[in-house]
């Protein structure tokens, strides 16, 4: 039995870093708001405190503010020749539960796609024509520029605190900064943040070999900062518990140091948690959203009525949930047809370290994405001709902070347990440092997203199905720009070296990135995209899928501030354009 | 192990990463501590024993464990290991409760075995893991040896640890690298987690590697270079229980071990 609620004017699926910054806009426009979030409120107090915030098992290995599987995970293979298992266990990736959802848990690195990853294809063709592409390469132009996303990159940048040095304004290019990026309208809201000695070494044998390093992107504060909601954040202590924690002095921004405290004012936003939205209720032309319905932590079942629904959980619900519902065609991979799962991607990390004996770098210091690095091998940043792929990576050296059960590196050949395990863990423990490349990843025909014919949720409904490896052009570019890091690694001068570039079949075990993307993607043409420019759904008008579902690929970057810009223009096109005359936008 | 021995190790065990630190009086010199001493903090967890019981172990299951914990970190002149750290326990408390028993990890079948890309598809859960899998090695070190691991001496321990590793010593429940990978990643995870958990004792893991545990504000040390930061490790239950002084959002104010020559 359901119960029909009162209709409100927005419903938000997922209350993490797009659903709070669409509800605090959209109910401060004077629309009503009811924000639907699976998992629990959590706050830096009481839920962040110190001393049990630096709690390395609880969070980083017993996963405390990430998804719980046991009622819901999802289906991994790694081709359609293999039958897919539950990913049993967090590990490539964990995404958040809760409010805030992974904006509470995330590293804080606050990049900036570049120029060519919304136009990848257009960009690759233009250059290297169109048998530089892989046949079954289904990687796509954006339909949206990085010109046109400009001013919303600038707009989340100033919201989530972020520091940093311009290395292009307004054309212009300023020494310090990454050269490559594309053009900034503003200088970043706060400075570059303190660099460690790790990353003073990193840049000084990057610039000895002819590259231009710049300070990471971080929404880390370099100093005590208020943003424009008028939330004031702290200025960071580099304690070193920052990705896979959550801060426990408000100064990582995260929902919770934004948007919230603006949004949870507003009386014109309710939240409601402990509700899992299970379908978007269409009317019978299939063309409008009428309601979702939503399990409540007592088994109730809710019907809420809404003029526009807002689609803000994580890529795999946005993808399975259009899928729940019926909501544009699902992808058929023998016949490259249909749009929904289409495209899923994820990226291509790979590390070199590097160990000393005389040098000591007190490893477990450090804030999420404290650093320094090169952008020189990145996206088309580098002639890609004659090397068999497109694409690249950063290349950086960040101080993240080593917490011993897992960042504790050891050189390659030492066994994993033993005398000889422990006297080199001791002594390296403090005397190494990583240089971590964020390789990106094309879409493929054989890479997507659709419902699992066996295995459930909690609620009885298909898990989602993960059908996924990397391709020759992915290990191919990992190969060739991991071997670049490895030349600065050896300018650097260590003792040993271990250089690990991203080989073999894609593997759900090990963390790699919590960058998974597509399956609902955005574009111009309806026979590719789940959605159009503006992230509205072709199919049905009145809903807007916003995350990194609608990346088409993915870039060598961090994936956030991509994520923000895209909620804050389609923020644009809902508020100006939508909500005066709603319906398909042109 | 009584606590004197303990002290021997401990000292040893920072000497060997550069650090020279006073015999006993850690906490007094901060003004800090008020009026909690030396005698409070030889306590395991600084001040408040840990515990020394089994909850769900069996004996067999206990001597297992903790004669392999003892072979995977071993007690040696850069001081003691995972059996003297306390891991048994640790794992004891873990297989007990959420983690032993997948509360929050997908449970339900079918469990082909699957690839190695796919991860753990055991039906067992952790804790039953453990039961069915050390008769089973038992079993293979009587055949092989006449006697059960924990009875063998360190070289035969050595050897069928390496034997489950590499999986040639091979079990009916789960496969044996499968186990091998789970006691090292639990024995790792007791050796180095916060003492709370009943592991890690005296901070013998934090001491080893030169880890201060539950972090300073280290924003006036972040950018000295190559200078060595040595601290007296401090866990949640040392701040809980105002062993040391925080600052105004909860860090530890972190006592300085001057740095050996």
């Amino acid at each position: 039995m359901t119960t029909k609620l009162k209709p409100v004017d927005v419903v938000v699926i997922g209350v993490g870093v797009t659903g709070t910054i669409l509800a605090q806009e959209l109910a401060a426009a004077g629309l009503r708001v009811v924000g639907i979030e699976r998992g629990q409120m959590r706050d830096t107090y009481p839920d962040f405190q110190m001393p049990n915030a630096h709690d390395e098992l609880r969070y980083q290995h017993r996963h405390e503010l990430m998804q719980d599987l046991s009622r819901e995970t999802l289906t991994f293979r790694n081709n359609r020749g293999e039958t897919a298992l539950p990913m049993r266990y967090l590990g490539s990736f964990k995404p958040g539960e809760g409010v805030g959802g992974a904006g509470v848990h995330w590293g804080t690195q606050n990049w900036r796609f570049s120029p060519w990853d919304f136009e990848t294809r257009g960009r690759t063709i233009a250059r290297y024509g169109k048998n530089h592409l892989a046949e079954d390469c289904t990687s796509q132009d954006w339909g949206v520029t990085y010109n046109e996303l400009e001013p919303h990159f600038d707009r989340f940048e100033r919201v989530y605190a972020t520091c940093g040095k311009a290395g292009n304004l307004n054309g212009k290019i300023i020494a310090g900064g990454n050269p490559y990026e594309g053009p900034r309208s503003h200088e970043f809201p706060l400075p570059p943040m303190k660099t460690p000695y790790a990353a003073a070494l990193f840049a000084d044998a990057a610039k000895s070999l002819g590259y231009r390093p710049f300070p990471v992107p971080v929404s880390t504060p370099s100093q005590t900062y208020t943003n424009p909601y008028g939330v004031t954040l702290n200025a960071c202590v580099y304690c070193g518990y920052c990705e896979g924690f959550a801060c426990e002095m408000a100064s990582k921004a995260s929902p919770q140091t934004t948007v919230l405290p603006v949004l949870m004012a507003n009386k014109n936003f309710e939240l409601r948690t402990l509700a899992n939205v299970v379908k978007i209720n269409l009317d019978e032309t299939k063309r409008r959203a009428v309601s979702v319905t939503y399990v409540d932590s007592r088994g109730r079942e809710f019907e809420q009525p809404a003029e526009l629904v807002l689609l803000t959980s994580y890529v795999f619900n946005n993808v399975r949930l259009m899928l729940h519902s019926g909501i544009g065609k699902p992808y058929d991979p023998l016949a490259n047809t249909g749009v929904v799962g289409r495209n899923y991607a994820y990226q291509t990390p790979s590390s070199v370290t590097l160990f000393y004996e005389d040098k000591y770098f007190n490893s477990f210091m450090g804030a999420g994405g404290l650093g320094m690095a090169v952008d020189d091998f990145n996206g088309d940043n580098f002639d890609h001709g004659g090397l068999g792929f497109i694409g690249g990576g950063f290349i950086k050296s960040v101080s993240s902070g080593a917490r011993p059960i897992e960042i504790r590196p050891v050189p390659s050949g030492t066994p994993r347990w033993g005398a000889a395990w422990k006297k080199a863990t001791a002594h390296y423990f403090n005397r190494n440092f990583g240089i971590a490349l964020q390789g990106a990843c094309q879409s493929y025909r054989g890479n997507y997203l659709d419902l699992d014919p066996t295995y459930r949720d909690a609620y009885g409904l298909p898990l989602l199905r993960m059908t996924f490896d990397r391709h020759d052009n992915e290990h191919k570019m990992s190969q060739y720009i991991t071997a670049k890091a490895a030349e600065i690694g050896k300018a650097a001068n260590p003792s040993k070296m271990n250089v690990n570039p991203r080989a073999g079949h894609y593997t759900i075990v090990p963390y790699q990135s919590t960058h998974n993307t597509g399956g609902a993607v955005m574009g111009n043409d309806p026979a590719t995209s789940a959605v159009n420019r503006y992230l509205q759904s072709w199919d049905v008008p009145n809903l807007f899928v916003i995350g990194a579902s609608a990346f088409p690929q993915n870039g060598g970057y961090n994936p956030t501030n991509t994520v923000g810009a895209l909620t804050y223009w389609a923020l644009d096109a809902i508020r100006n354009r939508y909500l005066k005359n709603p319906g398909a936008l042109a | 192990m009584g606590k004197s021995t303990d002290r021997r190790w401990f000292l040893k065990s920072v000497a060997a990463v550069g650090a020279a630190v006073p015999a006993a009086g850690l906490a007094a010199d901060s003004p800090h501590h008020g009026h909690d001493g030396p005698a409070a903090r030889a306590g395991a967890a600084g001040g408040k024993p840990q515990p020394q019981v089994y909850c769900w172990l069996t004996e067999p299951e206990q001597a297992f464990i903790e004669a392999a914990v003892a072979r995977l970190i071993p007690a040696d002149e850069l001081g003691p290991g995972a059996k003297e750290a306390g891991v048994s326990y640790f794992i004891d408390q873990q297989l007990a409760g959420t983690y032993g028993t997948m509360a929050r990890n997908y449970r339900q079948g079918p469990w082909p075995e699957g690839t190695p890309q796919q991860g753990y598809q055991s039906k067992l859960m952790p804790q039953e893991v453990y039961r069915a899998a050390i008769p089973e090695i038992n079993a293979y070190c009587s055949a092989r040896y006449g006697k059960a691991f924990d009875a063998l001496p360190p070289v035969q321990q050595d050897e069928v640890l390496g034997d489950l590793e590499t999986g040639k010593a091979p079990l009916e429940s789960v496969r044996s690298g499968f186990f091998f990978g789970l006691l090292l990643n639990n024995t790792m995870e007791g050796f180095f987690a916060d003492p709370v958990y009943g592991g890690n004792r005296d901070k013998i893991g934090w001491k080893m590697v030169g880890f201060p545990g539950v972090a300073a504000a280290y924003g006036e040390f972040i950018d000295k270079h190559n200078v060595p930061y040595l601290a007296e490790p401090v866990s949640i239950a040392d701040v809980q229980q105002r062993l040391v002084g925080v600052d105004e959002h909860g860090h530890p104010l972190h006592l300085r071990l001057a740095q050996k020559d």
